[in-house]
C-alpha cells in the first residue's frame, strides 16, 4: 500500500473570504493601516514642531482642518474603538488571569479594570494638556 | 416513544491516494434519528452502505479525541455534534490543515513532532527525590492550570487557525496550550527551558489572536488564552535576561 498524501493548499491572498469567522479576524487587523496613517500625521507634526517654523505647524494645522480630515480623524477613532480598544479589553481576562487562592477573579472585574484605567489616563492627559482646568 | 428520524443528505471528501488523482465528494443518504450524531451517521454509513469509507473514530464519548472533522465547514468533534442541530445537508470533510491520507483520515506526523517539542512532561532542575517521596500540591496550585489538562489532542484547533494553515512551522495551539499547562505547574522547574524554544519565532509570537482556535475546542480547553499568557511568560523572560545581571 502506498502512502500519497493530499495536500490542500491554503489560498495565500483569499483565504479569509469565505468564513465568517476570518473576515471578523481580518476587519481588525485592518485597523493597523489607521494606524499607519495616522502615525504618519503624528510624524509631520512633530517635524513641523521641531522645525521651530510657525508656518511649518501653521500649514500643518490649516491642513486638519478641513472637512475630509475631520471626517478621518471621527471614522478613525470609532473604527479603532469598535475593533481594537472593546475588542482587546474583552480578551484581556484570557491574557492576564487573577487568581486569588482557588477563586479565579471574574474576567468583567478585569475587564472594567481596563475601563476604569483607561478613563483616568485620558482626563490626565486632558488637565495635562490643559482642556481641563482645575 | 419511537425517535422522530430525519433524511439526512450527507457530501462525504472521499480520496484513494492509490486510484485519486485529488480528492471528490461522494454523497450517501441516510435515515438519521434525531439523537445521532454525525460520528453514528458515519458508522451507519460504514456499516450498511460503503465500507470502503475511512475514519477515525474510538470511544464515541469525547475523550479519545480522534474523530475530529470538518462539518459543514466547522472543525468538530463528531460524537458530539448532533443531526439536531444540522441542517438537512451536510458535508463531512477531513481536518483543514492537514494532509489527507485517505478519505477522512489526515496525516497528523507534523502535530505530534510539535507536541515533543512542547516538552510536555514534568523538568526538575534539582536532585530526583527519594523514591517514595511525592511532590505535593495545593489545590489552588493546580487550579491554575486544570484547564489545560482537559485537551484531547483532537487537533480541532489547528484546523481552525489560520496561522497553521498558512505557515506550518507554527507550533500551534494545542502544543503551546500543553507547554503552558507544564510551566503553570507548581512542581515543574522547566519553565524557562521551554520559553527558550516556545517564545520564538514560529512559537507563541507567530499567533495573532484570532482565537479561532479556542472558539472550536471541544473541551474548553482555551489554548488562545494560554497562548497570549505565554507571551507575556517570554516577554518577562527576555527582559529578566537582558537586564544587567539577568542570567544570559
Ligand atoms: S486544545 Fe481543544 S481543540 Fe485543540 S487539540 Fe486540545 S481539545 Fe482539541
Ligand atoms: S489564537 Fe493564535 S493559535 Fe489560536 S487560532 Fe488564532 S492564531 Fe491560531
Amino acid at each position: 500500500m502506498s502512502r500519497q498524501p493530499y495536500v490542500r493548499p491554503m489560498p495565500k491572498a483569499s483565504w479569509y473570504l469565505g468564513n465568517a469567522r476570518y473576515r471578523r479576524y481580518m476587519l481588525r487587523e485592518v485597523t493597523c493601516l489607521l494606524v499607519g496613517v495616522y502615525c504618519a500625521l503624528l510624524i509631520w507634526a512633530l517635524a513641523a514642531l521641531s522645525s521651530g517654523s510657525p508656518e511649518r505647524w501653521g500649514a500643518f494645522l490649516a491642513a486638519q482642518q478641513n472637512t475630509a480630515m475631520v471626517v478621518f480623524h471621527a471614522l478613525a477613532l470609532v473604527y479603532y474603538l469598535v475593533y481594537m480598544t472593546f475588542d482587546w479589553f474583552k480578551l484581556a481576562p484570557k491574557a492576564m488571569p487573577v487568581q486569588f487562592g482557588e477563586q479565579k477573579l471574574p474576567g468583567s472585574v478585569i475587564v472594567i479594570g481596563h475601563y476604569v484605567a483607561w478613563i483616568a489616563v485620558t482626563l490626565f492627559v486632558l488637565w495635562l494638556a490643559g482642556v481641563l482646568q482645575t | 416513544m419511537t425517535l422522530k428520524t430525519r433524511q439526512l443528505e450527507l457530501e462525504v471528501l472521499r480520496y484513494d491516494p492509490e486510484k485519486d488523482s485529488e480528492p471528490h465528494f461522494q454523497a450517501y443518504s441516510v435515515s438519521c434519528p434525531e439523537d445521532w450524531a454525525i460520528l453514528d451517521a458515519l458508522n451507519y454509513v460504514k456499516e450498511n452502505l460503503d465500507t470502503t469509507l475511512s475514519y477515525r473514530w474510538s470511544c464515541h464519548m469525547m475523550v479519545c479525541g480522534s474523530c475530529g472533522m470538518m462539518v459543514n465547514g466547522e472543525p468538530s468533534l463528531t460524537c458530539k455534534t448532533f443531526i439536531r442541530d444540522l441542517p438537512d445537508k451536510v458535508r463531512i470533510e477531513p481536518l483543514q490543515n492537514f494532509p489527507i491520507e485517505r478519505d477522512l483520515v489526515v496525516v497528523l506526523d507534523d502535530v505530534m513532532d510539535k507536541l515533543q517539542r512542547a516538552q510536555p512532561w514534568i523538568i526538575r532542575q534539582d536532585d530526583p527525590p527519594p523514591p517514595d517521596v511525592e511532590y505535593n500540591q495545593p489545590r489552588a496550585a493546580l487550579y491554575k492550570f486544570k484547564q489545560y489538562t482537559m485537551c484531547i489532542n483532537c487537533m480541532c484547533c489547528y484546523a481552525a487557525c489560520p496561522q497553521y494553515g498558512l505557515d506550518p512551522s507554527f507550533i500551534g495551539p494545542a502544543a503551546l496550550a500543553m507547554a503552558h499547562r507544564y510551566n503553570l505547574d507548581s512542581r515543574d522547574q522547566g519553565k524557562s527551558q521551554r520559553l527558550d524554544i516556545l517564545a520564538d519565532h514560529d512559537g507563541v509570537w507567530d499567533c495573532s489572536f484570532v482565537g479561532a482556535c479556542s472558539e472550536v475546542c471541544p473541551k474548553s480547553v482555551d489554548p488562545a488564552a494560554a497562548i497570549q499568557q505565554m507571551k507575556v511568560d517570554g516577554a518577562i523572560e527576555w527582559w529578566k535576561q537582558k537586564l544587567p545581571g539577568g542570567k544570559s
